[in-house]
């Protein structure tokens, strides 16, 4: 499971919905995992304003990957900048950490209800158990 | 043709023996590659999307979508099919074992668009005793509709089994705020693809698709609306009113039955009491 899905992820219980711990969704005995994927500075341009960077440096803590993650998101502008203007570099190296690293074995633990989301294979599992739906 | 929907849930339909049949089946990978096609130019994205498959299955569409640039995250309920597409390799998107009438587990705005081939009609059926269709299609269209970004478009291949649960499945829609439209391919005859297609916040939809190649635009609104008038007229009377009172004697005199012959007084309020 990618680190970019994990920033959209939170938890699929109706009363974690409105929340704030919910998200984002904790890492717990997570097993890590390069796959290759076609660089497309385009899409990373596209998804960049999207992602929450808090949740990010967060979840890239739990993994230990903090120092991959920039102090700010390069997506977004600040009132000083008219044109965002990411270095390819730097595309590069997002591309990387959000895309490319996975998680393959662990959990994903809601911080409102505790419930335990297990990932096998990179499959996340979110079904829920009748009585929670 | 049995419909597989009427057999059994999808999580133990597609067992493994179904899932291998499905997914190395020359005819339905056709099929499905055109059905995704098709979605793809209904969703007209213009740049690399982040998309959700729902129904994702063994990633048959999903390779598509990979194919055209875009990343993908994919949903599915039966592990068979999932593990048949970790298998195969070209199967590039993040997968997920979920429920889609569970909802969807996405923070709000987080995709551009989503497709969903052959899948939704199965909310239609409802497994337990404890959940509805209906519950069932609001909580998905909810989830969907939260998830999308604003601007989105979502295209949904289905199969409906009938006239009423083609409705059913568009009312739902409408009502989780999509603005929606049928779209149908080879309408009227045995190989018909029907198409929902729904916009996030865009508001009316027949504008917007209406440019496209091949399609046809039946606007269901002004017959509907005929048809709220017509309905109003035949005899959807208040329960308690005057001419509700009239007709059901009326009715009741055809059956041969003893009514009180009408008067002024039929159907008028009681005076008010001391």
């Amino acid at each position: 499971m990618k680190l970019l899905t994990t920033n959209f992820l939170t938890c699929a219980v109706k009363t974690c919905k409105t929340s704030p711990l919910s998200f984002p969704l904790h890492f717990k005995d997570a097993t890590l995992e390069r796959t290759e994927i076609d660089y497309n500075p385009l899409f990373i341009r596209n998804v960049l304003p999207r992602v929450n960077w808090d949740a990010l440096t967060t979840t890239a803590t739990e993994l230990g990957l903090q120092s991959l993650v920039p102090a700010r998101n390069p997506g977004t502008r600040t009132e000083t900048e008219t044109e965002t203007d990411i270095k390819d570099e730097e595309l590069r190296k997002l591309h990387n950490l959000l895309l490319e690293t996975g998680v393959v074995e662990g959990k994903l633990v809601c911080g409102n209800c505790g419930f335990e989301y297990p990932i096998k294979e990179g499959v996340g599992n979110f079904l829920l158990p009748a009585h929670l739906v | 043709m049995s419909r597989p929907e009427d057999l059994l849930p999808p999580d133990l339909y597609y067992n493994d023996t179904e899932s291998a049949k499905y997914t190395t089946s020359s005819r339905i990978q056709a099929i499905q590659a055109s059905m995704t096609n098709r979605a793809l130019d209904l969703l007209d994205l213009d740049r690399p999307s982040f998309i959700l498959d729902i129904g994702c299955g063994s990633g048959l569409s999903g390779e598509i979508l990979t194919e055209d640039g875009h990343i993908w995250v994919g949903m599915d309920i039966s592990p068979s099919m999932l593990d048949i597409a970790l298998q195969r390799e070209d199967v590039e998107g993040d997968l997920f074992l979920a429920d889609m009438g569970q909802g969807i587990p996405f923070r709000p705005g987080t995709f551009d668009a989503a497709i969903s081939i052959s899948a939704i009609q199965w909310l239609c059926n409802a497994e337990t005793s404890d959940v509805s269709p209906e519950g069932r299609l609001r909580r998905f269209f909810d989830g969907l509709y939260a998830s999308l970004r604003r601007g989105a478009r979502a295209v949904c291949q289905f199969y409906p089994k009938n006239e009423q649960q083609r409705t059913m499945i568009s009312q739902a829609a409408v009502r989780a705020g999509f603005g929606a439209g049928i779209l149908e391919d080879d309408g009227g005859t045995k190989n018909v693809k029907t198409y929902l297609v729904l916009s996030v916040g865009g508001g009316d939809i027949t504008g917007t698709v209406s440019k496209m190649e091949g399609v046809d635009i039946e606007d269901g609104r002004r017959l509907r609306e005929a048809m709220h008038r017509g309905g109003k007229k035949k005899g959807d009377d208040v329960k308690g009113s005057k001419q509700w009172i009239m007709k059901k004697k009326e009715k009741m005199r055809n059956k041969g039955k003893i009514v009180k012959s009408d008067s002024k007084y039929s159907g008028r309020r009681r005076g008010p009491k001391f």
